[in-house]
C-alpha cells in the first residue's frame, strides 16, 4: 500500500465520540460557521488542533505564525467568549441550528488585543477588510480548550463533502501517490482549468475542494460552484484523475496566511502539491498580488509542496490557452480571465465565451436567476 | 526571515561554520545566523517526518469509508 503524506503534526485528530453523555451540562448556542469549523477540528481537518487555540498557541500564531511546539499554523482558530460566563476547568454542551452537538472542555479564559490581532493576521486594522470587521465585533476574551463532536449538522451536499480519514482512503485506492490540490471559490473559467491540468500532468491526481460556507456579496452561490465544477469534471477530466469535494469553512481573506492555513489543511486530506494562485485568499487590494507565493519561503517544513502559479490567458494567435512563459506574442492578442468581469458579464446576462468558459459551465451558471450572493 | 518572539535556547556551533553562515547569508533575507540556523533544521527535521505512520482505523471501519466512498461514486 502507497504511504501519503502524514497529516500536519504526524497525526490525524479524530475527535468524534457519538456516544458522549452530555445530560446536565450547560448548553451553548452557536452559529452554524463555527459548528463547521468543530467538525473541521474533530475530523482532523485542523490537525494537530483538537479545540480551540489556548493563550501560548494563539500568541505564537499571531507573533510566529506557529504553535507553541513550533508546528506552522497561521490562521488563530478561537472561541469568542461573548459575554458567556463561563470559568476555567467548565465542560459545556455547543449547539448549533444546523443540529451539530459537540462538547468543549474549557481550559483557559484569556483576553486579547484586537488590533495586534488584526494587524497580524489581516496586515491592517481598516474595519471595512471583513475579517477585521469580524474582530471588532468579537467580545473581549476568548475560550480555549478540547472539543469533542456527539453529533454531526444536517447541512446540503453531503454527498460532496469528505473528510480527511475518506479522501486519504480514497487516494490510497486509487492508487495516487501524489496529489494537487486546488482551492476555490469560483465557478471555474478556462483560466483555472488550464492551471489545474498543467499541475496535473505531473502527478496522479487533483483534489478540487471548493470553500463552501460563509462568503462575502457578490462571491457565486455555493450551489452553482458545484454543480458547475460537476460538469466540468464529468465533460473535461478523466474520472480516475479528478476528485470533486468540499470543504465547509469560512473564508478568512487573510491573503498570505491564509494560503498558508489553505496548504495545511489539504496535507491533512493527504495531499502532496498545492496550487497558489494570484492573490489567494485575497479581498480588495490588501494584499499584493504574488505575496502568497512568498510567504510559502517562510516555511521549509510546511510538509507539502507548494506549486506557484502566474495567470493563464487566452492567445488569438497562438489559438489556446497560455501563460506569460510560453507566448510570445503581443498583449492586444490576449484575452484575460478576469473573474470580475466574467462576473459583470453574467450579471448582464451575457453568456460567456467559449474561450473563457466551458460551455456546459456557463449553461449552469446562466440557469440560475442570480448565481450570486446577496 | 524576520526574528521571532518566545522562547530561545543557545546552542553552540563551532566559530568557522558561523563564519562561513555569515557569508552565506550576507544579501538573502536572512537576518541573522539563528534565523539560517532554525531554518535548516526545521528543513531538515520535517523532512524526516514526512511519511504517515500507522493506520487509525481498524479494517471494519475503513470497509464502512470505502462503502460510503462507492455510494457516493467515489469508488467504483
Ligand atoms: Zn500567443
Amino acid at each position: 500500500m502507497n504511504r501519503l503524506p502524514a497529516p500536519h503534526g504526524g497525526k490525524l485528530i479524530y475527535r468524534v465520540n457519538e456516544e458522549k453523555n452530555i445530560d446536565g451540562m450547560e448548553r451553548i448556542e452557536i452559529s452554524n460557521d463555527l459548528a463547521h469549523d468543530i467538525e473541521n477540528i474533530a475530523y482532523g481537518v485542523f490537525s494537530p488542533l483538537e479545540g480551540f487555540l489556548c493563550r501560548e498557541d494563539f500568541e505564537n500564531v499571531l507573533y510566529n505564525m506557529r504553535l507553541s511546539n513550533d508546528l506552522p499554523w497561521t490562521i488563530p482558530i478561537v472561541f469568542d467568549l461573548k459575554n458567556m460566563e463561563l470559568k476555567e476547568g467548565d465542560e459545556i454542551v455547543l449547539f448549533a441550528k444546523n443540529g451539530m452537538v459537540a462538547t468543549f472542555e474549557i481550559e483557559e479564559i484569556y483576553g486579547y488585543d484586537k488590533k495586534e490581532y488584526a494587524e497580524k493576521v489581516f496586515k491592517t486594522t481598516d474595519v471595512q477588510h471583513p475579517g477585521v470587521k469580524k474582530i471588532m465585533e468579537m467580545g473581549s476574551k476568548l475560550a480555549g480548550g478540547k472539543i469533542e463532536l456527539v453529533k454531526r449538522g444536517d447541512e446540503e451536499f453531503e454527498e460532496y463533502h469528505l473528510m480527511p480519514h475518506e479522501t486519504r482512503i480514497l487516494f490510497k485506492e486509487k492508487g495516487w501517490k501524489e496529489i494537487v490540490a486546488f482551492q476555490t471559490r469560483n465557478v471555474p473559467h478556462l483560466g483555472h482549468e488550464y492551471v489545474q491540468k498543467t499541475a496535473l500532468t505531473f502527478v496522479d491526481g487533483i483534489f478540487i475542494n471548493p470553500i463552501i460556507g460563509k462568503k462575502k456579496k457578490g462571491d457565486f452561490k455555493d450551489e452553482v460552484i458545484i454543480k458547475a465544477y460537476d460538469a466540468l469534471i464529468k465533460h473535461y477530466y478523466l474520472k480516475d484523475r479528478a476528485v470533486l469535494s468540499i470543504l465547509r469553512t469560512e473564508m478568512r481573506y487573510a491573503g498570505p496566511r491564509e494560503a498558508i492555513f489553505h496548504a495545511i489543511m489539504r496535507k491533512n486530506f493527504g495531499c502532496t502539491h498545492f496550487i497558489v494562485g494570484r492573490d489567494h485568499a485575497g479581498v480588495g487590494n490588501y494584499y499584493k498580488p504574488y505575496e502568497a507565493h512568498d510567504i510559502f519561503k517562510e516555511f521549509p517544513d510546511l510538509g507539502i509542496t507548494p506549486i506557484f502559479f502566474k495567470s493563464f490567458f487566452y492567445c488569438k494567435k497562438c489559438g489556446h490557452v497560455v501563460n506569460e512563459k510560453i507566448c510570445p506574442h503581443e498583449n492586444e492578442y490576449h484575452i484575460y480571465y478576469s473573474g470580475t468581469a466574467i462576473r459583470k458579464m453574467i450579471r448582464a446576462g451575457e453568456v460567456p465565451p467559449e474561450n473563457m468558459m466551458r460551455k456546459e459551465v456557463a449553461e449552469i451558471v446562466m440557469s440560475y436567476d442570480n448565481p450570486f450572493v446577496d | 526571515m524576520t526574528e521571532e518572539k518566545g522562547k530561545y535556547t543557545t546552542v553552540s556551533i563551532p566559530t568557522p561554520l558561523a563564519e562561513k553562515i555569515k557569508k552565506r547569508i550576507e544579501g538573502t533575507g536572512f537576518t541573522s545566523i539563528s534565523s539560517y540556523v532554525t531554518y535548516v533544521l526545521r528543513e531538515l527535521l520535517a523532512s524526516m517526518e514526512e511519511e504517515e505512520k500507522e493506520e487509525v482505523f481498524s479494517k471494519e471501519d475503513e470497509e464502512k469509508i470505502k462503502e460510503r466512498l462507492r455510494a457516493l461514486g467515489y469508488l467504483d
